[in-house]
């Protein structure tokens, strides 16, 4: 692990500008920055695998973090017995006729000689299948959806304990990552792009339309937490102890207090992914995978397996990304379809691969750190600084009102440049890979 | 003392950017004739002709063309001296029809040039069946004659031409050769790189041999098809 | 059984929507293609500029409309196309300035321009967001409809009906103007040729005498008529909101890569493929076979393949189908 008196006064650095948000604005937003920052930066670690040690362009973060965040509903939500009896196994008979009726285009496809006939009997099969699987399916899925709407409407989940839901999200992610990959893989560097950026959409409209799986734009909400909720935490003696001590109300120091154990669950975790990722990287295996990315053609002359290599190292990273997913997900205690936004989601991930320094997973974190902050503070700064421009402007203006109400998009812009400058003046990024 | 062939590129040294390909080496060909330069791989041959043409930086020697040092001008700035360039590979634009192909040849002309055109035609008349087509469809030999065609788009003086017979029959071969004759008959200088050195010798008024970036033999081209230390090291018998 | 009305119903929810958003992808697609066959990367801020050229039209017509300036039964939007295209040629020029001109001159990787790509995306987001929101905008004034529903069953004396929207009319109108306006320029004129040259084979381009530094301000010049008048007719049609444009993006690449990257045709041809297939799997076909079906077969269910909700699944779906299949495209794109 080698990091230098400069990283580390720039991780020192971080820290204090987040003690200094606890003195000035509230202890509860530098937790509250802190816990997100750090999720953040287990994407961003997931995006620098693929970015930063193999050239692999993912635009389509958000998709995997939502289907990691996808788990932790199945996982965790207590089941709806009434829902399973309504359609339960319909639901599942339909699942499997849809795996089957493709699985059976895809033997097809093998086993048939090229021709015309070929592909009306692939034709002939996906047809059949979907209109056995949408007999099966849509029936089940109506049946499901109608229990309890208002609720439930849905199969619920496991009713697992929460923590479980994180490496069952990283599962998910590998899964799409893997269906991903071995499609677009092995072209076009840029189609990989255009191919995530798709699968992405399509798996916010899933979770937005499948209502008997995560009740779509419904909303999941109360979900299990890992960590004791603040409102728990306010009868107790020693925090009622702590909140006099600090000079603290009880609530703020229950809040601060529960959010610091996030804390401690999500250091654990990026600690342990730090620790493997460096590993890897120092390993022979590593450096084969920064050759390839340096000169793909002369790896490939070489007799490395270049397409196999990256589909490992893309469904790898994106499992990462699934994993915060779940993690985020669980923090929060709600899944909601409709907070997923690309820009959000995948491209200020970007932003801070970009910038901690692509190539380097301590640059990652610090990135993520960096970017959070950034995105959190650029709006009241933006609005502030909207304050100034129109306060020379005379009051119920429209044009000042509208100034006004523009200021959170600022945030877009600070961050488009912040990537642009990076990009050229200091391509390396904060903490440069070694 | 005779009077300076019309280009010459005098005691070149130089390389791309790491250590010197060239070693002291003149390559140099008269108004109205053929110069051929031949060696084993590797002799830095097609480096000489594009140390002629400015797509390479010479640390000694300098280059001229009637009497003018050019040494100092990018390729671009040659072509409008009246320098034509084939390169070896990559000497068309594919998806653009045989004609196109010739405009774009004659880009930087401002006149008139659909008489050039026609003189092409007129050399290639196989290039006037296949005007429309794209010239990326064409076979190899028909290629190089749209290629070759594209660079004297600009009625160059000198027509300089990387290994033009890479690649295609040896019936082809031929043709292409008897065309470059015909070329050189209507007073274009020609310079070329060859690797069938002997078929290239014969049409040659003048040819070099080269050998790790240096000059080694330099005769017409009969004396030195003649020379039996040639013939044994170079042509194979 | 009525197939005349079948026709008149399918033409109405179907083909006519259909024919006016693969018109509206294929400008946008076209400009994508030319991008990547001159400056050689995947534009991502494609979707985002777009948007702002359509800003900046919008802008132009509150301008106009305030002062009582229109030319109805058109859209005051039409005048106003003027405005935006300065605006669009020159934010893209200064793009290109500012960010992209530097990678060319190290000569980056693609995957860097598309990183840029990226951050002028952000930007571009902002600067929208900034003058015009994020609700939808409309825009859309002087005659709504060429024929609507009632005039058009008076006049055929059919049960069903058939309008047709200014918007849609003006939209293919104007796309298969510009189409035909773009390939005579690529085909015809010397600009355009070395644009094609270039395309085709820098080096050879460089030598005969092209400026590369021209053929990228051309290229950008055309990518800005391309897309304020793509932006402009898709506000026209559905109105105007930021981020339904950047979702335009998989759709545009889609058609792009479908149809061959780097050929103005296939993008064309890919728009239209893209759009019919979106419309065609997620569109409710229960009127029209209730028609086709003899009396008493009439389907009792709304006989759509998919949800709205996936159209992006069924764009999704054609692009795999492209890359395992045929990764050139129809027309045999470039591939690397």
């Amino acid at each position: 692990m080698s990091l230098t008196a400069r990283d580390l006064g720039l991780f020192a650095g971080m820290a204090a500008v987040l003690g200094m948000v606890a003195m000035f604005q509230s202890p509860q937003l530098a937790v509250t920055i802190l816990n997100m920052s750090l999720i953040s930066a287990i994407m961003a670690l997931g995006v620098n695998m693929q970015w930063g040690y193999a050239g692999l362009f993912n635009v389509g973060i958000m998709g995997f973090t939502a289907v990691g965040g996808l788990a932790v509903v199945l996982v965790a939500q207590p089941p709806v017995p009434e829902a399973w009896a309504a359609g339960g196994l319909g639901i599942l008979l339909g699942l499997m006729l849809g795996v089957a009726s493709i699985l059976a285009a895809v033997i097809v496809y093998k086993r048939m000689q090229p021709g015309k006939l070929r592909g009306a009997a692939i034709f002939g099969v996906l047809v059949l299948g979907y209109f056995l699987t949408s007999y099966v399916f849509g029936p089940a899925k109506e049946a499901v959806q109608a229990v309890n709407p208002a609720s439930e409407g849905y199969l619920g989940g496991a009713g697992l304990p929460v923590i479980l839901a994180w490496p069952v999200g990283a599962v998910f992610a590998a899964g799409v990552a893997w269906l991903v990959g071995k499609v677009s893989l092995g072209l076009r560097s840029d189609y990989l792009a255009i191919a995530t950026l798709g699968i992405s959409e399509i798996v916010i409209a899933a979770l937005k339309h499948e209502r008997w799986l995560a009740r779509g734009v419904n909303n999941v909400t109360g979900i299990e937490r890992p960590v004791t909720r603040p409102i728990d935490l306010q009868p107790l003696p020693w925090i009622q102890s702590l909140a006099e001590t600090l000079g603290w109300s009880v609530s703020q120091t229950a809040t601060v207090v529960s959010g610091l154990g996030y804390s401690a669950l999500f250091l654990t975790v990026l600690a342990v992914l730090i620790w493997l990722a460096e590993r890897a990287l120092n390993s022979p295996w590593g450096r084969m995978m920064r050759a390839i990315r340096d000169n793909e053609v002369s790896a490939r002359a070489m007799g490395k397996d270049v397409t196999k290599r990256h589909l490992n190292i893309f469904i790898l990273g994106s499992a990462v990304c699934g994993l915060a997913g779940a993690m985020m997900v669980s923090m929060d205690g709600q899944l909601t379809p409709g907070s997923y936004e690309p820009l959000r989601f995948t491209f200020l991930i970007w932003v801070m691969v970009i910038v901690g320094g692509s190539g380097n997973n301590w640059g990652s974190v610090l990135g993520a750190f960096v970017i959070w902050f950034l995105w959190v503070q650029v709006e009241p700064a933006g609005r502030w600084f909207m304050e100034l421009v129109t306060s020379g402007m005379a009051d119920g203006s429209g044009l000042k009102q509208h100034l006004l109400d523009s200021a959170a998009y600022m945030r877009l812009l600070t961050m488009g440049v912040a990537l642009l400058l990076m990009l050229r003046f200091a391509p390396k990024g904060l903490i440069p890979e070694r | 003392m005779m009077t300076e062939p019309f280009l010459i590129g005098d005691a070149m040294t130089g390389g791309y950017g790491g250590a010197d390909i060239l070693h002291d080496c003149t390559i140099a060909v008269e108004k109205g004739q053929i110069a051929v330069i031949v060696g084993p791989n590797g002799a830095g041959k097609s480096t000489a002709m594009k140390a002629v043409f400015g797509m390479l930086k010479l640390r000694k020697g300098a280059v001229r063309l009637n009497g003018e040092d050019i040494s100092m001008l990018t390729p671009q700035a040659r072509v409008s001296k009246g320098m034509g360039f084939v390169p070896q590979t990559n000497n068309i634009f594919p998806s653009m029809t045989v004609e196109e192909n010739l405009e774009m040849g004659a880009f930087i002309r401002r006149d008139e040039y659909r008489e050039t055109i026609e003189q092409i035609y007129t050399l290639f008349p196989i290039l006037r069946d296949k005007r429309r087509q794209a010239a990326g469809e064409l076979s190899g030999g028909q290629r190089q004659q749209v290629a070759v065609g594209r660079a004297l788009m600009t009625k160059p003086s000198v027509l300089m031409l990387d290994e033009p017979t890479a690649g295609v029959s040896p019936i082809v071969m031929d043709e292409l050769f008897d065309r470059i004759i015909e070329i050189a008959r209507t007073g274009i200088s020609i310079l070329m790189v060859e690797q069938n050195a002997r078929q290239a010798l014969e049409i040659a008024d003048k040819g070099y041999v080269l050998v790790q970036g240096a000059n080694r033999f330099t005769d017409t081209g009969q004396a030195l098809l003649a020379d039996p230390e040639v013939r044994k090291s170079f042509l194979g018998g | 059984m009525e197939p005349l009305n079948a026709l008149v119903s399918l033409s109405n929810f179907m083909l006519i929507p259909a024919f006016a958003y693969g018109s509206q992808l294929a400008l946008g697609a076209l400009g994508i293609t030319l991008i990547y066959s001159i400056l050689r990367f995947a534009h991502f801020a494609h979707g985002d500029t777009m948007a702002l050229g359509t800003a900046a039209v919008i802008g132009g017509t509150w301008f106009l409309q305030a002062r009582g300036v229109g030319i109805a039964p058109l859209p005051t939007a039409l005048l106003a196309l003027p405005f935006g295209l300065l605006v669009m040629i020159a934010y893209l020029l200064a793009a290109d300035r500012l960010v992209y001109r530097y990678y060319r001159r190290v000569k980056a990787k693609p995957m860097i321009f598309v990183m840029a790509s990226l951050g002028v995306m952000f930007v571009t987001n902002g600067i929208t967001r900034l003058f015009m929101g994020v609700g939808e905008t409309r825009f859309e004034d002087g005659e709504r409809f060429i024929f609507t529903v009632r005039q058009f069953r008076d006049v055929t004396g059919l049960d069903e009906g058939m309008a047709l929207r200014s918007a849609q009319a003006l939209t293919i109108t104007t796309a298969l103007i510009v189409m035909v306006a773009l390939f005579w320029f690529l085909n015809r004129t010397r600009a355009g040729k070395s644009m094609r040259a270039y395309s085709d084979n820098e080096d050879l381009a460089l030598l005969s005498g092209i400026n590369p530094e021209r053929v990228v301000v051309i290229t950008w010049v055309i990518t800005a008529i391309l897309l304020v008048l793509a932006g402009t007719l898709f506000g026209l049609d559905k109105g105007f909101r930021p981020f339904n444009y950047f979702q335009l993006l998989l759709p545009m690449f889609a058609a792009a890569i479908l149809g061959g990257l780097g050929s103005p045709i296939g993008a064309i041809v890919g728009a239209y493929v893209v759009a019919f297939a979106e419309m065609g799997i997620t569109y409710a076909w229960r009127r029209v076979f209730a028609y086709l079906m003899p009396e008493g077969m009439e389907p009792d269910s709304m006989m759509q393949l998919l949800p709205v909700d996936y159209k992006f699944a069924v764009t999704f779906a054609i692009l795999v189908i492209v890359l395992l299949f045929r990764p050139t495209g129809i027309f045999k794109g470039k591939v690397l």
